[in-house]
């Protein structure tokens, strides 16, 4: 077992050598929400082939997700005594004539040059800046701080960058009480969608009995949102610090990350990573030689956005269907398999390393209001640059979509927002003024939520959009409650005919007794924010409706195009499996865990 | 493009002679991953077999001391699982909002019409089963779809269509 101190030698070590020795180090985003779908896979092999055909000498390193994506596949390249450039849409036929250019010939080619990167000494007159960018100028980078510079593979690239320096301070000097209040006094609140103050659910923890459970949740079944997926895969050590400082706060000994099966990026590089933290001390028993010991493990989810919600979460932790428990009792009294429980988002938890690094007051002096530290938004839809944007709290929603993403592409204009999940509801234009800020999106008939941001532009119908989020609640309703299982598809069939020019008279009136209902019957936010969609769409966008509904023309003519969505068949008895599932009840109940 | 879009190989002849019930008992029993419970073995026989056989209900109970209800209750509620063997190759397309407002739909139709079918389902010749996915995790490409776990993003219906006609080219012969 080694010392922080041990470890963070041999990481300055090795990353010395990375970028200050003489062999050049070529980085390529390859997170899901870039490179793996603009042609990374095809740019790396070329970069490899060119490589090893011509004999220079260079490190490549597969990387994650710099937030940039709408210029992936993104190359960045450090060329020792020269400069780092970083290089946007590089497809596999550009490789050759770049890489001559940076290693043969030791130019820095401004073609499809994002900017160069100070490091110090660089030879970079006259070329823009990478962090001039606006994309990159108005972000601050705490829980992505590493993504995209840091090779995902290596935790001592991590540790070199100030990784474990929190969890450290932790153990050495503080009490996990202290922890405790100095999470609290950050602000912190969660960014899984309720925005409950994490430093008060931690306390929460403090009574219970071991062992207790700390969940990371990395389910994210919303579409349009993609961050927790992208800090797993671009840096999952500072989740996993991240659950490690919650695990000493808490006094939790054993750690969950729950992710949803299918999306390999994200599991394998946790899985990765975690085994390295074994392997360095940083993870199992005495960690960093204090007496605190941790067990941390990856399981995984079906699909299910449902599950995503805390109390199905831990039913699916148990391997059963995730349908959420009743509450009381919370979590913190009796979770998984029974034992004190907190769950965590994946970014809630990516702070902490950095508030415990610099202090409460650091991340609390960041933000606005209530809301502290940054944001990290899903911009995607009708925009020039979508992409992983890390800004912080209170800047306005028309500065993320105008100055960050470049505004409306094409000569069109903004229509519809939608913000924080398919049932967080959707915004007009005029909402360009409200501040990322919990409170105040909450006040505005939207949620920060998750942090996808979705922009439509003047060709999309506001019903046909609110069709798709209301096949999304449809297709996602677990079926536990009957208000969501069945409320769901009837709004789905009623938009449907709405959306075909078919509405009937009392359409509207039924919507509405139906949302209600919904809204006092479900257990869980699924089915009581189902109606959210339909409601604040119906507020903002009253001519849409109208022309649909009342005088069965649909104004852009989107609502008249085909259209397609999955069929629910998990909470319905004419599910497709029913004919091949044998009803076996002489094999009685057995005890499933314990 | 065509040449990428390599198909899913079949099982080795290895594990062909493997009789399907050790495959089943092979996958439950060397999970890698520390919580065994009854959705975790479903997803091991899955991510081996690519389904569920009715075979592996009763071995999945067993192993976790659970019943063929619960079982069941579980395999049926998750739509990633399936119950018969998939086909050679796999293609699915996001109908995501955020897909949605840059031509999903287009997309998905096109696939279709290349298919020859009108939803999820398999081609009649077991080339390709079609999936809706309802988020791949790419939203700044989109509109995306994903060919045997591969993602392409900014796809154009055109794209998708010529994606789609040369993997059945491509796998013609692989499994006939
Ligand atoms: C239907 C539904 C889906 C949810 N999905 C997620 C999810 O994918 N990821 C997540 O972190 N929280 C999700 N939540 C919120 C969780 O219930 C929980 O509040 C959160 O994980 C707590 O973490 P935090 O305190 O760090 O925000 C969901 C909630 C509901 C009602
Ligand atoms: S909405 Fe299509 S990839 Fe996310």
């Amino acid at each position: 077992m080694s010392s922080y101190e041990q470890l963070k030698t041999l990481a300055d070590a090795r990353w010395a050598e990375l970028t200050e020795g003489n062999v050049p180090w070529i980085r390529i985003g390859m997170s899901m929400c870039c490179g793996q779908a603009s042609g990374a896979y095809e740019t790396i092999s070329a970069i490899k082939e060119h490589l090893s055909a011509t004999g220079i000498d260079a490190t490549v390193s597969e990387v994650g997700c710099l937030g940039i994506c709408y210029a992936s596949p993104v190359v960045d390249i450090l060329v020792p005594n020269q400069n780092r450039a970083i290089y946007g849409n590089v497809t596999a036929d550009l490789v050759v004539d770049l890489i001559n250019k940076c290693l043969v010939q030791g130019k820095t080619p401004k073609k499809n040059l994002l900017g160069v990167v100070d490091t110090g000494e660089i030879k970079s007159k006259g070329l823009p800046y990478f962090n001039e960018l606006p994309q990159i100028k108005l972000q601050n980078r705490i829980a992505l701080r590493n993504a995209g510079h840091i090779d995902p593979k290596d935790i001592y690239q991590y540790i070199a960058r100030g990784g474990y320096l929190g969890l450290n301070r932790s153990l050495a000097e503080l009490k996990p009480e202290d922890v405790i209040e100095e999470v609290k006094s950050s602000g912190l609140r969660g960014r899984g969608g309720a925005a409950f103050p994490t430093g008060v659910k931690w306390s929460f923890m403090t009574r219970g009995k071991k062992p207790k459970y700390i969940l990371c949740n990395c389910e994210e079944g919303d579409p349009g949102a993609f961050n927790d997926k992208s800090i797993l895969e671009s840096d999952p050590y500072t989740a996993i610090e991240g659950m490690t400082i919650a695990a000493y706060a808490t006094g939790s000994t054993n750690g969950i990350i729950f992710i949803r099966h299918g999306h390999d990026g994200p599991i394998d590089a946790t899985e990765r990573a975690i085994e390295q933290a074994y392997s360095v001390g940083l993870l199992g028993k005495n960690i960093l030689g204090s007496d605190f010991s941790f067990d941390l493990e990856v399981s995984l989810t079906g699909e299910s956005y449902v599950a995503g919600e805390e109390t199905a979460l831990m039913e699916a932790v148990e391997g059963k269907r995730s349908m959420p428990r009743a509450r009381p009792p919370f979590p913190a009294a009796y979770g998984v398999w029974g034992h004190p429980t907190t769950i965590n988002n994946v970014k809630s938890l990516s702070y902490a390393p950095s508030i415990l690094e610099h202090g409460a007051e650091w991340f609390s002096s960041i933000g606005v209001n209530k809301s502290t530290g940054t944001a990290i938004i899903c911009l995607s839809g009708n925009i020039k640059h979508p992409g992983l944007y890390e800004v912080p709290m209170g800047l306005t929603i028309g500065e993320v979509i105008n100055n960050i993403g470049g505004g409306v592409p094409g000569g069109r204009k903004l229509k519809m927002l939608q913000t924080g999940g398919p049932l967080g509801g959707v915004l007009s234009s005029d909402s360009l003024e409200i501040r990322l800020d919990f409170d105040e999106m909450r006040d505005a008939g939207a949620i920060l939520g998750s942090g996808g941001i979705i922009v439509a532009d003047d060709r999309t119908c506001a019903v046909d959009l609110t069709r798709v989020l209301v096949a999304f609640c449809q297709f996602e309703s677990c079926g536990k409650c009957f208000p969501c299982r069945l409320g769901t598809t009837n709004l789905l069939e009623i938009v449907e005919r709405m959306a075909s020019n078919k509405a009937r008279i009392g359409d509207v009136e039924l919507m509405k007794q139906i949302g209600q209902t919904m809204q006092i019957g479900s257990l869980c936010g699924h089915g009581q924010l189902g109606f959210n969609p339909i409601e604040s769409a119906m507020k903002h966008f009253k001519e849409d409706w109208n022309a649909c509904v009342e005088d069965g023309v649909c104004l852009t003519g989107s609502c008249d195009k085909p259209h397609f969505n999955p069929i629910n068949t998990r909470s319905f008895a004419d599910a497709p499996i029913k004919s091949t599932a044998p009803i076996n009840l002489t094999n009685q109940i057995g005890e499933n865990h314990e | 493009m065509s040449s990428d879009v390599t198909p899913k190989i079949g099982p080795t002849p290895d594990s062909e002679k493997q009789s399907l019930k050790d495959r089943i008992n092979n996958a439950v029993r060397t999970q890698k991953r520390p919580t065994v419970t009854v959705l975790s073995s479903l997803l091991s026989i899955e991510d081996d077999l690519g389904y569920i056989p009715k075979e592996a209900i009763s071995i999945v109970a067993e192993y976790n001391n659970s019943t063929i209800n619960e079982v069941w209750g579980v395999a049926s509620f998750y739509p990633n699982f399936r119950f018969d063997p998939p086909s050679a190759n796999t293609v699915e397309v996001c109908w995501g909002p955020s897909c949605h407002l840059v031509g999903a739909n287009d997309v998905i139709k096109s696939v279709l019409d290349e298919l020859g079918l009108d939803g999820e389902g398999d081609t009649e010749d077991k080339g390709v089963t079609f999936k809706f996915n309802t988020c791949l995790g790419a939203c700044p490409q989109a509109p995306v779809m994903s060919i045997n776990h591969r993602m392409y993003g900014k796809i154009s219906a055109k794209q998708a269509k010529s994606y789609v006609s040369a993997l059945r080219e491509n796998t013609k012969g692989s499994h006939s």
